[in-house]
Order: structure tokens, then C-alpha cells, then sequence
């Protein structure tokens, strides 16, 4: 099976084409005007969505020997994200599904997320525990199986990647704040500053990354930005150590207490190296199997949706043509 | 305007759930401050006293959580979006000027939207001490005397 896979929930315009589970094509448009603006800048966001659109899907099937005419089905990110950015995608989606009377499959791009670790890993099988972290999203999931999704720990507060963000911007290193801090941090010092590992009250599974932003800024301003410059390699990396701490033991204690032995690292963070290397170093002292995307299928990508499509589409999950775009829509409603 | 300090993120929530009860339906409230000065901090006291049982957390990234109840909680974020017409597409003021109570946090990067009777609360840091915070509140005089009963 052929599927056109659509994502267009935030910064990244981006169109993929997926043959069984091997990617053929997986174009992203990066938006590198944003780092002008030192965030996502949504407004522009939908306008490049607009501008950019066809011209990727053009490329994407250039110098193949498919044709639109040959896909199987369309799908495309219904939600979560902004609306604006959405709707392009959606209505170019469906305006593709109705002229070539292909079917549309509307996917959640938190799913999408989850599932692109089986464009990587053709072994992989449920159940596991996965942890997802991105921009707006910190949450471990248990999947039982392919739509079967258990939620057991989120953050209480700000997503892990916006605790990278907003520290990047307090200590002026600029934007995007993972991939820099993570560069950065690489020959820092873990232990140079002791950052707070936040607990909740009473429900020890979930995170709060707030007051870490808060204990970043406090230390800036106390010792200023000349003493920040100075040490910025060991301040990243012990900051980073403290969100990433804060994950794995959650995530660890968690499929300790569930039996699991397999555990699956999801979303644009998970790009992150000392992410990747501390879950790998735990997993081996313990026993458990991990297993994380490659870094083109951390971030926002067409290809997780498609290869989500396909798992729908052989389930006969197919969308109607009048799906609305849902700004707010959560993995499990 | 009225200065109140809190010592600690506890106490922050506490004026927030009693500030809570001072709104009513069509109010528009704007959060100003530096980053980490506790303005979801604040929300979550303020949803918490409007009966909100449900986590509130950063719409950084999703721009509006709405939270659904009687009346609505519209909690807005211009930390990312700073463009008025980017606003006005998303249908920014039909949750300004709608029926329920709407919580803006970057709301400076917004000013010329906002309704003449916006409630602003002003949020700084304490340098000296970590967990202590100045809320600032300006409002009309009704609003602010009610604001003076529940401080003292």
C-alpha cells in the first residue's frame, strides 16, 4: 500500500510518501525565519504552510516512477495544533481525496509521534512504555497495542521542550533551545550546578519543569550574564541533566512497577543526545530494550503520519470528507 | 492600582483562588511579567477558584487551553504569537468578547486588543528572594476596592 502522508500542525510543512513501511520520500520545509524571531511564529507559520504546500508535494514525486494516481490513501494531521497551520493541510488533503476519490485518513499527530519508531525499528511490537517529549508534550504512555493508550505520567506544567526553550532564551543562546543547549551541554559538566528535580505531591509519577525555568533565571540574574557566558557549556549541560534525570527515573520506576521491559522514546526531545545516551546506559544495566526514532523522525515529520495512515487504513479506519481540524485534541479523548 | 506580595507559590495560588471570586462572566484578565514570575502559577489558584478540577497547564505551544465550565475559562499565551493578526485569525475576540472569563498571559504583546475594562496584573520577581513575587493589580475603582477586601 502507497500512502501520502500530509503534516502541517506547527512549523513544519512537510509531505511524505510510504510504500508498506519503507519511506520513498519524506520532505520538511524548515522554517528557519522563525530562529529570526527567536519562537515559532504561528501567524507566519500558516502563510508559509500555504506557500509551500504544493511546491513540496511536486518534489516529492519527482524523479519516482509513482504518480499521485497510484497512492492508496491520504493522511493528514487533524490535531493536535493550530488551527490556522491545520486547516492547510487538511483542505489540501481533502481537496486531493475528492479529485482523485482516494480515501482521507485524519491522524492525531501525538499517535503520529508514537509510531514513528516502526519506520526505524521493523521489530518492534506492543506492548510498551513510550515516553513522549516535545514542545508541548511530556507524557508516558503505555501502549497496549496500535490505538490502545494508557496515559500514566504527564507534566503538571510547562512540556520538557519549552523548559529548553525558555532557558535558552533566559541565558540568550537563542532558538531552537534544545538542539543548542544539547550542543552546548556536550562538554559540560552534569554536576557543575544542582538544578531542582521537582516532586508532586502525592502523584509521583508526573512532572513540573516550572520552577527548573524559574532556578535558571534566579541564577542568571544573581550571577549575570558575564558569569553565565563564561560557564555556559557546564550550565547547559547540568541543566539539562536535571529535566533528563527527571524523565528516566519517572519512566524507569514506572516500567519497574508495570512489568515492562520495553521502552520506546518519542517526539522532537527525543532528538536530544544525552537524552538518548542516559535511556540506553539504564535500559542496558537493567535489561530492557530501547528503542528510539532517528533524529528525521523526532521532530515534526509527514512520514510518522503516513506510516499512523497506514496503520489505520488497514483497519479500514477511513475519515470523512468534512473531518474538522481539532486544535485541542488530546491521545486519548 | 494595588501592590500585594506573596512569599511562596503556594500563597500565589491561595490569592488566586480568592481572586477568583471577584470574576464574573465577560471579565478579560491580563498577566504581564518576565518569564517565571508565576503567571500559570497564578492561573492555576484562579482556575482552582472557579471550580476548575482539571490540570492547568502552559499554552505556550497550543495558544488557548479552553477549560469548559460555567462560564467557560479561555487561557490564552502570547508568549510565541506576538502578531495581532495572527491573533485576530486564530478569533481572538470572540473569546474577548465572548461570555466567559478570559485569562491572558502575555497579554502586552496584545495590548491594542484588549477591552477597555481589562483587569491587568502585573507580575515581578523579588531579586533577593527566590519564592517571592509582586502582584500588581490595576482595575477599575470597584473592582479594586473588592480587590482591598480580600488582601487584608
Amino acid at each position: 500500500m502507497i500512502i501520502l502522508g500530509i503534516e502541517s500542525s506547527c512549523d513544519e510543512t512537510s509531505i511524505a510518501l510510504l510504500n508498506n513501511n519503507k519511506v520513498i520520500k519524506n520532505i520538511v520545509a524548515s522554517q528557519i525565519m522563525h530562529e529570526e524571531y527567536g519562537g515559532v511564529v504561528p501567524e507566519f507559520a500558516s502563510r508559509e504552510h500555504m506557500k509551500n504546500i504544493q511546491k513540496i508535494v511536486d518534489r516529492t514525486f519527482e524523479g519516482i516512477d509513482i504518480k499521485l494516481q497510484d497512492i492508496d490513501g491520504i493522511a493528514v494531521t487533524y490535531g493536535p495544533g493550530l488551527m490556522g497551520a491545520l486547516l492547510v493541510g487538511l483542505s489540501y488533503a481533502k481537496g486531493l481525496a475528492y479529485t482523485l476519490n482516494k480515501p482521507l485518513i485524519g491522524v492525531n499527530h501525538i499517535e503520529g509521534h508514537i509510531m514513528a519508531n516502526f519506520l526505524d525499528h521493523e521489530n518492534l511490537t506492543f506492548p510498551f512504555i513510550c515516553l513522549l517529549v516535545s514542545g508541548g508534550h511530556t507524557q508516558i504512555v503505555y501502549v497496549k497495542d496500535f490505538g490502545k493508550y494508557e496515559i500514566l505520567g504527564r507534566s503538571i506544567d510547562d512540556a520538557a521542550g519549552e523548559a529548553f526553550d525558555k532557558a535558552a532564551r533566559i541565558i540568550n543562546l537563542g532558538y531552537p533551545g534544545g538542539p543548542l543547549i544539547d550542543k552546548m551541554a556536550r562538554n559540560g559538566n552534569v554536576k557543575f550546578h544542582s538544578f531542582p528535580r521537582a516532586k508532586i505531591k502525592n502523584r509521583p509519577d508526573d512532572f513540573s519543569f516550572s520552577g527548573l525555568k524559574t532556578s535558571i533565571l534566579y541564577l542568571s540574574k544573581q550571577k549575570g550574564n558575564n558569569w553565565i557566558q563564561e560557564n555556559l557549556k557546564d550550565v547547559c549541560a547540568s541543566y539539562q541533566e536535571a529535566i533528563i534525570d527527571v524523565l528516566q527515573k519517572r519512566v524507569f520506576t514506572i516500567a519497574k512497577r508495570r512489568g515492562v521491559k520495553k521502552i520506546v522514546l518519542a517526539g522532537g526531545v527525543a532528538a536530544n543526545s544525552r537524552l538518548r545516551y542516559v535511556f540506553t546506559e539504564i535500559s542496558k544495566k537493567n535489561n530492557s530494550d530501547i528503542f528510539f526514532p532517528s533524529l528525521e523522525y523526532c521532530t515534526d515529520n509527514a512520514a510518522m503520519i503516513a506510516r499512523t495512515g497506514l496503520e489505520l487504513l488497514k483497519r479500514n479506519k477511513i475519515s470523512s470528507l468534512n473531518i474538522s481540524a481539532v486544535p485541542n485534541l488530546r491521545l486519548i479523548n | 492600582m494595588i501592590k500585594f506580595t506573596t512569599y511562596n507559590e503556594q500563597e500565589t495560588r491561595e490569592f488566586g483562588e480568592k481572586f477568583a471570586k471577584l470574576l464574573i462572566p465577560g471579565n478579560v484578565v491580563a498577566f504581564v511579567g518576565d518569564l517565571a514570575t508565576g503567571k500559570t502559577t497564578l492561573i492555576k489558584g484562579i482556575c482552582k477558584g472557579l471550580g476548575i478540577n482539571r490540570d492547568v497547564d502552559s499554552p505556550t505551544y497550543t495558544l488557548i487551553n479552553e477549560y469548559s465550565g460555567t462560564p467557560a475559562i479561555y487561557h490564552m499565551d502570547c508568549y510565541r504569537e506576538h502578531n495581532i493578526g495572527g491573533w485576530l485569525e486564530i478569533g481572538i475576540n470572540d473569546y474577548l468578547y465572548g461570555d466567559g472569563i478570559s485569562l491572558v498571559e502575555w497579554a502586552d504583546q496584545i495590548e491594542e486588543l484588549l477591552p477597555k475594562d481589562t483587569i491587568k496584573i502585573n507580575l515581578e520577581h523579588e531579586m533577593s528572594d527566590i519564592n517571592c513575587r509582586f502582584i500588581n493589580i490595576s482595575a477599575s475603582d470597584n473592582f479594586l476596592e473588592k480587590v482591598r477586601e480580600i488582601t487584608n
